[in-house]
C-alpha cells in the first residue's frame, strides 16, 4: 500500500477568493515570516506555541485564514468565512493572554459547523430556506467555545439540515474530500471533517445523529467524537432528530478531542434532555495505560456487506490494540438488522416536526408575492428545502399520520429499547465495542445520489449508537484499495468518553495514521 | 318528543405563572405586540423548551382541589399543524397521558346539587394571536401570548343543561381563583370554554352526533349558545334530518352558532411524545407539599361559615363564591366581634349593591373591612341606628374616613337618653291633639305618623326600639 505521507502538498493549488471567503489584504503577505507548518499542529502544540509566545493568536489566526482562502474554493468546506471578526477575537485572545487570563483554548482557531446558530452570523444549516437567517442568539456550545476564548474562522459546510451522509445534499454544493476531490468527505458533517483533514482549521465542531461526525470522520481521516446523549448541550443547534441529536468534534486527535470536549460538555439548564452530570477532565487519563482492556466485535458488523479493505484495516486496528494489552471477545447485537427501518422511521418522525417552523413567516426564505397562506407555506417550503429534505419530511409526516402511527413511529421506539439492550447486554462483556464506520471508504461524488435508500444504508454501523445514545469514535486506522481513509469506529458505555478518548490516543500514541496529511 | 341535552365542557384556565410554561419570558397581559416573546417563544432555529415547575405546581393545585389523580409520569406531546401564530408549528400540550388524571366537581341548581366528572386536566402553550384589522390587506402576528401556560379541563358529558353547565363552569372559576392559579379574567381570556353539545330522546342511553362550540368567553354566551344549538339540533332532528359532527363558532351579536368546520376537514394533529421534554415524573412528597399549601376549598368554607357564624346556607354560599368576598367578610365579622348575621347583611347588601354600582372587584371595594367593621360596631352598641348607618356608609363610599369620625362630624350619634325622648314625644303629643284622640279611638295605624314625628324632630337619631317603647306608655 502506498502511503500517504508521500503525497505532496501540492495538489490543491492556490485558487482565487471564493464565495464568502474575504481574508483581510495585507494577511497573506506576512505570513512568510510563520512557518508554514503552523497548521500541521495538534491543539496542544497550537496551545504551547501560543503560551510561549512563538506567535500570536492574531498571527495564527491569519495563517489559517490564508490556508482557508488557499484551498477552500476547491473543497467547499466553509459556507461562510469571519476574517474579520476573527481577527478580532485574536487580538482579544492575545490581549487576555496578555493580561495573564489565557486558559489552554484562547487563541486557537476552530470553526462551527452551520448548525450552531452564532449571533450575528449566518446560520445556514445548509439549506436555501436559511440562507438568509442571521442568528440572533449563541448555541450553548458557540457561547462555552466563545468564553474559552477561542476565535471563530467561519461556518462549516454540511448536508441540508444535516440529512444525508455525503455532504451532496448542501445548498451550497458538495464539500470535496481532500484526500481525493472526486470523493465525498462523508455527512452530514462533511465541512468539518474536511475542514480539519485539509487542515483549514485545527479543530471543528461537529453534530451526529446517526453517524454525522463518525462517518465523515472516517471518510476524511480525521479524528471524531459523538459524546453520549445529553452530553453536550444542544441548544442554538438547529434540531434534525431531537433524541437522536448530539454535538461533537472533529479533530486531529484524540487528545485534540479531549481538549474540545473539555470545553463544550456540561449541563445547561436551556436543554431538558441535557444531563446534569460532572464533566471529568478528558485529558487527564490520556497516556494511561490500556492493558486489559477489553474489546467486543459485533459478529453483526464483519458480515456481507463490509468491504474487504475496510475489514483488514479494521482487523489490523484491532490487532495493533491487543498488543497494547487488550483482549477481544466476540459480541452479539441481535437487533442490528433492524436498525436502519427503525432510525429512519424515528429520525424523519422528528424531523418532519422540527422542521415545520420554517414555513416563511418570521425568518427564512419567503416566496416571491404569496397569494395566501396555504400558498405562502406551499412555495417557501417546496422552494426552500432541497429534495432529501422534503423525502423526509414527507415519510415523517406519514409514519406519524392517524392509523399508522402505532405501526410505525410506536413499533420504532419499541425496537429502539431492545437495540439499546443489545449494547447493554454487550458491553456486560466488553469495556469498548470495535468495528467499521461504513461499509467502504469514501464514495465517488454523485455515486449514490440516485439511489437514496443505498446512501441511508452508509449508516449501519454508526445509527446504532444515536438509537442507544452511546458515546463513539472514529479514529483514522489505514487506507483502502483506493487509497481513501478508513475509520475505526469505538462505543463505550454511557458517559465512559472518558475511556474511548483514553483508548484512542493509546493507539494514535503508537501509530501514526492520524498525522498523515491530505494536503 | 322529549329530548335531553348532553353537555361536556373543555375549559382553558390561563395560569398566573409569572414567566411562561417552557420559557423565560413574562406573561403580563397587553403590553406591545412581539414585546414579550424571546427566542423559544418565537421559534427561532436551534431553541428548546424547559418546564416552568410552577406552571406544574398549579396544575397539581387543581387535581388535588377536584379530587382527582395525579399521574406520577405524564408526558407532553407535540401537536401539529400550520398556522401562522403557531410559531413552531406544533403546539407543547399533553395527549394520552395527562397530568391530571379523573377527578369531579360538585355544582348546585335550583337548589339541587350534582356531581360532574373531570376527565382530566392537562398543560398546554397557548398561541399567539393574529390579528386581522389595520394591516392594510394583510396580517399581523402578536406572539406575546406565544407560550402561556393552559390547563385545558376537560369534563365528563355529565351535564344536562345550559343551566348546569354554567354552574359547572362557575363553580371552576371560583375554584381556579381560590387556588389563585388562575386569574378568571374571561374578558382577557384567562378563562374560556368549548362546550360541546348533543341531544338524545330521553330515555335513550347512546350519545348522540356532537358539536363543538369554541371559544365562549362568558357565562352569558355559554348559556346562549348552548341553548342556541340544542335547540338547531332539535329542529333538525325533528325535520327528519341529521346532525353532523363539526366546529361551530358562537356569534354573541347574532346570538347564533354557525359552522367553523366539519370533521372531515380537522386537522390530523400527529400526536406523538415531545423529544425535546423528558417525562414529567412527579414524587408524591411534591404532591403532599402542594397538598399542604391548598387553602380552605369552597365548599369546606361554606360548611364552616355555617357553623361558625351561624349564617343560612345561602349567606354561606354568597358569600363564599369568590375567596377575596369569602376573606373580605370574615376580617369584618373579626373586627366588628359582634353580630355575624349583622355583618354578613352589610357585606351582601349595601356593600355588594355599592360594588355593583361601581362595577369593582371586591378587592377595589372603597370601603376597607375595618372601615365597615367599625361602622357595624356602632350599631351594635346603639350608637347608631340602622337607619342612620346607611348615611354613615354612604359617606365612608364617597369620602372616605372612619365610621366614628362622620358619626362625630355630622352629629349623628343616637338619642339613648330616656328622659330627652321623652320631652320630645311630649311635645308631639301636645302638638297633635287630634290624631292622639284618633289613635286613642283605635286607630292603630296612626303609631307611625308620631314615630315620623319623633324621628323627624330628632333627625331620625331617636333610638328606634326606645321611641317605640316610649311611645306606646306615652299614647295609652
Amino acid at each position: 500500500m502506498r502511503s500517504h505521507a508521500e503525497r505532496g502538498n501540492d495538489e490543491l493549488a492556490p485558487l482565487p477568493v471564493g464565495r464568502g471567503v474575504g481574508v483581510r489584504a495585507g494577511f497573506t503577505t506576512t505570513l512568510s515570516i510563520f512557518p508554514t507548518i503552523m497548521h500541521n499542529k495538534t491543539l496542544t502544540e497550537l496551545s504551547a506555541g501560543l503560551a510561549t509566545g512563538q506567535y500570536s493568536s492574531r498571527e495564527l489566526t491569519a495563517a489559517f485564514l490564508a490556508r482557508i482562502q488557499q484551498h477552500n474554493p476547491q473543497l467547499n468546506a466553509f459556507i461562510t468565512v469571519t476574517a474579520e471578526t476573527a481577527l478580532a477575537q485574536a487580538a482579544a485572545a492575545d490581549q487576555r493572554r496578555a493580561q495573564g487570563q489565557a486558559g489552554p483554548l484562547t487563541g486557537i482557531p476552530m470553526a462551527h459547523k452551520d448548525i450552531f446558530c452564532t449571533q450575528g452570523v449566518k446560520t445556514s444549516c445548509g439549506s436555501k430556506m436559511l440562507d438568509n437567517f442571521t442568528a440572533p442568539y449563541d448555541a450553548t456550545v458557540v457561547a462555552k467555545l466563545n468564553d474559552a476564548g477561542m476565535v471563530m474562522l467561519g461556518k462549516l459546510n454540511m448536508d441540508e439540515f444535516a440529512m444525508g451522509s455525503s455532504n451532496e445534499s448542501s445548498h451550497y454544493g458538495p464539500v470535496k474530500n481532500p484526500w481525493d476531490l472526486n470523493a465525498v468527505p462523508g455527512g452530514s458533517s462533511g465541512g468539518s471533517a474536511a475542514a480539519v483533514a485539509a487542515r483549514l482549521a485545527p479543530v471543528a465542531t461537529a453534530t451526529d445523529t446517526g453517524g454525522s461526525i463518525r462517518q465523515p470522520a472516517a471518510f476524511c481521516g480525521v479524528t471524531g467524537i459523538k459524546p453520549t446523549y445529553g452530553r453536550v448541550s444542544r441548544y442554538g443547534m438547529i434540531a434534525y432528530a431531537s433524541s437522536l441529536d448530539q454535538g461533537g468534534v472533529i479533530a486531529q486527535s484524540a487528545e485534540d478531542c479531549a481538549l474540545l470536549l473539555n470545553a463544550m460538555a456540561g449541563f445547561d439548564p436551556r436543554d431538558s434532555t441535557c444531563v446534569d452530570q460532572p464533566v471529568p477532565d478528558y485529558t487527564a487519563g490520556l497516556g494511561d495505560d490500556i492493558a486489559g482492556l477489553r474489546i467486543g466485535l459485533p459478529r453483526q458488523w464483519f458480515g456481507e456487506g463490509l468491504s474487504n479493505d475496510v475489514a483488514q484495516a479494521v482487523r489490523a486496528a484491532v490487532g495493533q490494540f491487543e498488543q497494547l494489552g487488550a483482549t477481544v471477545v466476540d459480541i452479539d447485537l441481535p437487533h442490528a438488522p433492524y436498525c436502519i427501518p427503525c432510525y429512519y422511521v424515528i429520525a424523519m418522525s422528528e424531523a418532519s416536526s422540527n422542521l415545520a417552523r420554517f414555513d416563511g413567516a418570521r425568518y427564512g426564505h419567503r416566496c416571491e408575492n404569496p397569494k395566501d397562506l396555504l400558498d405562502m407555506y406551499m412555495r417557501s417550503r417546496g422552494e426552500g428545502f432541497g429534495a432529501e429534505v422534503q423525502r423526509r419530511i414527507l415519510i415523517g409526516t406519514y409514519a406519524l399520520s392517524a392509523g399508522y402511527y402505532d405501526a410505525y413511529y410506536l413499533k420504532a421506539q419499541k425496537i429502539r429499547r431492545l437495540i439499546a439492550q443489545d449494547f447493554q447486554q454487550a458491553l456486560q462483556q466488553c469495556d469498548v465495542i470495535m468495528g467499521p464506520v461504513a461499509p467502504s471508504t469514501a464514495f465517488d461524488l454523485g455515486s449514490h445520489s440516485g439511489d437514496p435508500v443505498q446512501m441511508y444504508l452508509e449508516d449501519i454501523y454508526t445509527l446504532p449508537l444515536n438509537l442507544a445514545g452511546l458515546p463513539g469514535m472514529s479514529i483514522p486506522v489505514g487506507f483502502g484499495d483506493n487509497q481513501r481513509p478508513v475509520g475505526l469506529q469505538m462505543i463505550a458505555g454511557y458517559w465512559q468518553e472518558g475511556l474511548l478518548l483514553k483508548a484512542a490516543h493509546r493507539y494514535q500514541q503508537n501509530s501514526d495514521w492520524h498525522t498523515k496529511r491530505a494536503c | 318528543m322529549q329530548w335531553e341535552t348532553v353537555i361536556g365542557l373543555e375549559i382553558h384556565a390561563q395560569l398566573a405563572t409569572k414567566s411562561k410554561i417552557f420559557s423565560g419570558a413574562a406573561t403580563a397581559y397587553g403590553a406591545e405586540p412581539n414585546t414579550q416573546a424571546c427566542a423559544v417563544d418565537l421559534g427561532f432555529p436551534g431553541v428548546l423548551p424547559v418546564l416552568n415547575e410552577e406552571a406544574v405546581r398549579m396544575a397539581v393545585k387543581l387535581g388535588l382541589a377536584i379530587d382527582a389523580k395525579i399521574t406520577p409520569r405524564s408526558v407532553f406531546a407535540r401537536k401539529n399543524y400550520f398556522y401562522p401564530d403557531l410559531p413552531k408549528g406544533y403546539q407543547i400540550s399533553q395527549y394520552d397521558l395527562p397530568v391530571v388524571g379523573l377527578g369531579r366537581l360538585d355544582i348546585e341548581v335550583d337548589g339541587v346539587s350534582k356531581t360532574i366528572g373531570v376527565t382530566r386536566a392537562h398543560l398546554e402553550e397557548d398561541a399567539g394571536k393574529s390579528l386581522h384589522e389595520d394591516f392594510h390587506g394583510a396580517s399581523g402576528i402578536d406572539l406575546n401570548r406565544a407560550g402561556t401556560p393552559l390547563l385545558e379541563i376537560v369534563s365528563e358529558p355529565d351535564m344536562r343543561s345550559a343551566k348546569e353547565a354554567v354552574a359547572y363552569m362557575k363553580k371552576l372559576h371560583s375554584l381556579v381563583r381560590y387556588l389563585e392559579i388562575c386569574d378568571g379574567n374571561m374578558q382577557e381570556g384567562s378563562f374560556r370554554c368549548d362546550a360541546n353539545v348533543s341531544v338524545r330522546p330521553k330515555g335513550e342511553s347512546k350519545f348522540g352526533t356532537r358539536c363543538e362550540i369554541k371559544n365562549l368567553n362568558s357565562f352569558r354566551f355559554v348559556e346562549k349558545a348552548i341553548n342556541f344549538e340544542v335547540e338547531r339540533q332539535i329542529e333538525i332532528i325533528e325535520n327528519g334530518g341529521t346532525i353532523t359532527q363539526e366546529t361551530r363558532l358562537y356569534d354573541s351579536v347574532k346570538d347564533e352558532t354557525r359552522s367553523m368546520r366539519s370533521k372531515e376537514e380537522a386537522n390530523d394533529y400527529r400526536y406523538f411524545p415531545d423529544p425535546d421534554l423528558l417525562p414529567l415524573d412527579i414524587a408524591p412528597e411534591f404532591i403532599e407539599q402542594v397538598r399542604g399549601s391548598l387553602p380552605e376549598l369552597p365548599d369546606a368554607k361554606r360548611a364552616r361559615f355555617q357553623s361558625q357564624y351561624g349564617l343560612s346556607d345561602y349567606d354561606s354560599a354568597v358569600l363564599t363564591a369568590s375567596r377575596e368576598l369569602a376573606d373580605y367578610y370574615e376580617a369584618v365579622a373579626k373586627l366588628a366581634a359582634s353580630d355575624a348575621k349583622l355583618c354578613a347583611n352589610w357585606v351582601m347588601g349595601e356593600l355588594s349593591g355599592k360594588l355593583n354600582e361601581d362595577g369593582l372587584e371586591i378587592g377595589q371595594s372603597k370601603v376597607s373591612a375595618a372601615q365597615l367593621a367599625g361602622m357595624i360596631q356602632r350599631i351594635s352598641d346603639d350608637t347608631i341606628s340602622g337607619k342612620i348607618a346607611k348615611q354613615v356608609f354612604e359617606t365612608l363610599w364617597h369620602e372616605g374616613g372612619t365610621a366614628d369620625e362622620i358619626i362625630e362630624k355630622q352629629g349623628l350619634k343616637q338619642i339613648t337618653d330616656t328622659s330627652a325622648i321623652e320631652g320630645i314625644i311630649d311635645g308631639i303629643i301636645a302638638a297633635n291633639p287630634e290624631q292622639l284622640a284618633q289613635y286613642r279611638a283605635g286607630k292603630d295605624k296612626l303609631f307611625g305618623f308620631f314615630v315620623g314625628q319623633a324621628m323627624k324632630a330628632t333627625q331620625g337619631k331617636a333610638n328606634p326600639a326606645q321611641l317605640n317603647e316610649l311611645l306606646k306608655k306615652k299614647l295609652q
